[in-house]
């Protein structure tokens, strides 16, 4: 039962994660139906941010947490104007391997930049446990918990009760309506693309607090692991990519816990087809039939 | 149209394949004077051949968007070498062998998968290889992360060759076929082409389990070639690898796919200085394509030696696009 107990603390830890950089991808998918393949790497680039803000330059964490922020936002927003936006009326496979070429340039760049070895990175909060009924829980675990939270809350009001949130909505359910209405999609997408890379930045710096080794490859795994996640909590819904997330944690911890940590990565593709296969709309997604 | 221009071109292109590579080639490598770095190189160029033209037939020809090639490849290499290993069958029958099974699990994954469309069949297909690669990392039979050595090195370039003209061949005729032309309408428009009375989900399955089949073939030539195959051979990057020559050629232009793998394979070597950029280079060239040339080099058309000859004879015409 303590065993129990604590794979799920430390499951819904990593779910939070999962959860962060899951609300870029649904989001986008969302607006313009694109998996991002180069999310992931969006999400590297936050950790090695938040890294050299820490040691390079020695900054505070909430200030290299911002950093980690705001570069990846104008990387994502850079991304969407270079190389999705003139692909905008093209075939959504053109567009996919765009973003794997997306995704495979920053990786090849991060390991010609940062060396493919891996970083440590720093500790700036004690690791000393508390015990709550026998069950231990780390600083850095409630750290990335209560970021986490504070930020989807943020996003939450900002969709439901600001007006480019309203906008942003508005884009996602009729691109042409919305146009029509006098919203500037472009400017949309746009921002879309830097609120989604911002979380997925803060989620690089939140994994770096609990997995404390980061290397330009990191991004691979935890992006299309995600990605499931979104796929699982209905693609396109907010709710969806933060429960798909927490979900997707605590299957990874129990399975490492109760079968085998090789089988990890099977088990989040077989979750993959199943929902696919089931219930291709995810848990809280709405099923739409495809118009002849 | 009159004619068939399709036909036409496909007619004269197997000459190009077939004159063209068996003669020249051959010459050099019987004469002996090929040192064996460029037999090693020519190997490896034919496993790409089969690898790109059996993607092409399920991405490019079919519309199906497969990223897990790399898995039925993986399939191959390990159930043919562990074939010749243990049971010690003769290589055609080893590869066989693995081929077969590559293509039973194209059938097996295919069946449920094919029902998912555009990204949602790209990922599902991304997250099978990636199944398959975990689940040979667990088998013991396969001695997991630490590789299975010991496979008898018995490929040689003229059953690559071999394999690669086949490969061709069958792809070739199969889209001059009846069931190729049901594959192209499937591509084109599937709801057309269902309406039209086509069995879409038989010719998606088939089309995917051929595929199937000769990456298998390609994995157990590759498992025979190296002596030596791990997971890590098969990993994501290996499919996207396969991907970029298929989409550099243009989809659904099989010459375009030759064409490619022979650069793509050749270009790597010949910058080995530079071995730290290929990758950027490949990821960039891919980008780059998409935005400029979504069609790739030959889009869905093919390479003709009388269009070829054709274009000199009329002083450097070029041919409508």
């Amino acid at each position: 039962m303590g065993i129990l107990l604590q794979q799920i603390v430390n499951g819904i830890a990593l779910g939070s994660i999962y959860a962060l950089i899951a609300l870029g991808y649904t989001m986008v998918y969302g607006i313009i139906r694109l998996i991002n393949f180069a999310h992931g790497e969006i999400y590297m680039i936050g950790a090695f941010v938040g890294y050299f803000a820490l040691t390079a330059f020695g900054l505070p964490f909430w200030v290299s947490l911002l950093l980690a922020m705001v570069i990846p936002a104008l990387l994502g927003v850079l991304i969407e104007r270079v190389a999705y936006r003139p692909l905008r009326s093209s075939p959504s496979i053109t567009v996919l391997i765009t973003a794997i070429g997306v995704s495979l340039l920053l990786q090849n760049l991060a390991m010609l930049w940062f060396s493919p070895d891996p970083k440590t990175f720093p500790q700036i909060f004690t690791r000393a446990p508390f015990n709550i009924g026998g069950v231990r829980i780390t600083f850095p675990q409630v750290i990335v918990l209560a970021t986490s939270v504070l930020l989807m809350i943020g996003l939450n009001f900002m969709v439901q009760k600001t007006k480019i949130g309203k906008a942003m909505r508005a884009v996602s359910q009729d691109k042409e309506a919305a146009k029509l209405m006098g919203i500037d999609t472009d400017r949309i997408i746009s921002f879309t693309f830097a609120i989604g890379s911002a979380l997925a930045g803060a989620a690089g710096v939140m994994v770096g607090i609990i997995y404390p080794r980061i290397q330009p490859l990191m991004g691979t795994m935890p992006g299309l692991k995600a990605f499931v996640a979104a796929v699982f909590g209905g693609i396109g819904s907010i709710p969806g990519a933060m429960l798909g997330g927490v979900i997707m944690g605590l299957t990874e911890s129990l399975v490492t816990a109760y079968i085998s940590s090789t089988w990890r990565d099977a088990i989040a593709f077989s979750l993959l087809i199943i929902i696919l296969l089931v219930k291709p709309a995810g848990i809280l997604g709405k099923s739409t039939r495809e118009k002849v | 149209m009159t004619n068939n221009p399709n036909k036409k071109n496909l007619d004269g292109y197997v000459t190009l394949i077939a004159v063209v590579v068996l003669v020249l080639l051959n010459v050099v490598l019987l004469a002996g004077k090929m040192p064996t770095y460029y037999t090693g190189i020519l190997r490896f160029m034919g496993i790409n051949i089969i690898l790109a033209v059996s993607l092409n037939l399920i991405n490019g020809i079919t519309g199906q968007f497969s990223l897990g090639h790399a898995g039925f490849m993986a399939v191959g290499a390990y159930v043919s070498a562990l074939v010749s290993i243990h049971l010690g069958w003769p290589l055609v029958f080893a590869l066989l062998a693995g081929a077969v099974a590559a293509s039973l699990l194209g059938i097996l994954i295919g069946l449920p998968t094919l029902r998912l469309r555009g990204d949602y069949l790209a990922i599902a297909t991304l997250g099978l290889g990636e199944i398959i690669r975990v689940v040979i990392l667990n088998l013991d039979i396969t001695k997991g992360a630490r590789g299975l050595g010991g496979i008898p090195r018995t490929t040689t370039v003229y059953l690559v060759e071999l394999f690669a003209i086949i490969t061709i061949l069958f792809t070739v005729n199969l889209m001059r076929s009846t069931h190729g032309r049901a594959l192209l309408s499937i591509r084109e428009d599937e709801i057309a082409a269902e309406a039209m009375g086509i069995n879409t989900t038989f010719y998606k399955v088939f089309a995917f389990s051929a595929g199937a089949f000769f990456a298998g073939i390609a994995g157990g030539l590759f498992a025979h070639s190296m002596g030596y195959i791990a997971p890590a051979n098969f990993e994501f990057m290996r499919s996207i690898e396969i991907l970029v020559m298929v989409v550099l050629g243009g989809l659904g232009s099989i010459t375009g796919s030759v064409i490619a793998t022979v650069v793509l394979t050749i270009l790597p070597e010949a910058l080995r200085g530079f071995a730290q950029y290929r990758m950027v280079l490949y990821s960039a060239m891919l980008i780059a394509i998409m935005l400029f040339r979504p069609s790739g080099l030959m889009g869905t058309r093919e390479l003709d030696v009388r269009q070829v000859l054709g274009i000199f004879k009329t002083g450097g015409e070029k041919d409508a696009s």
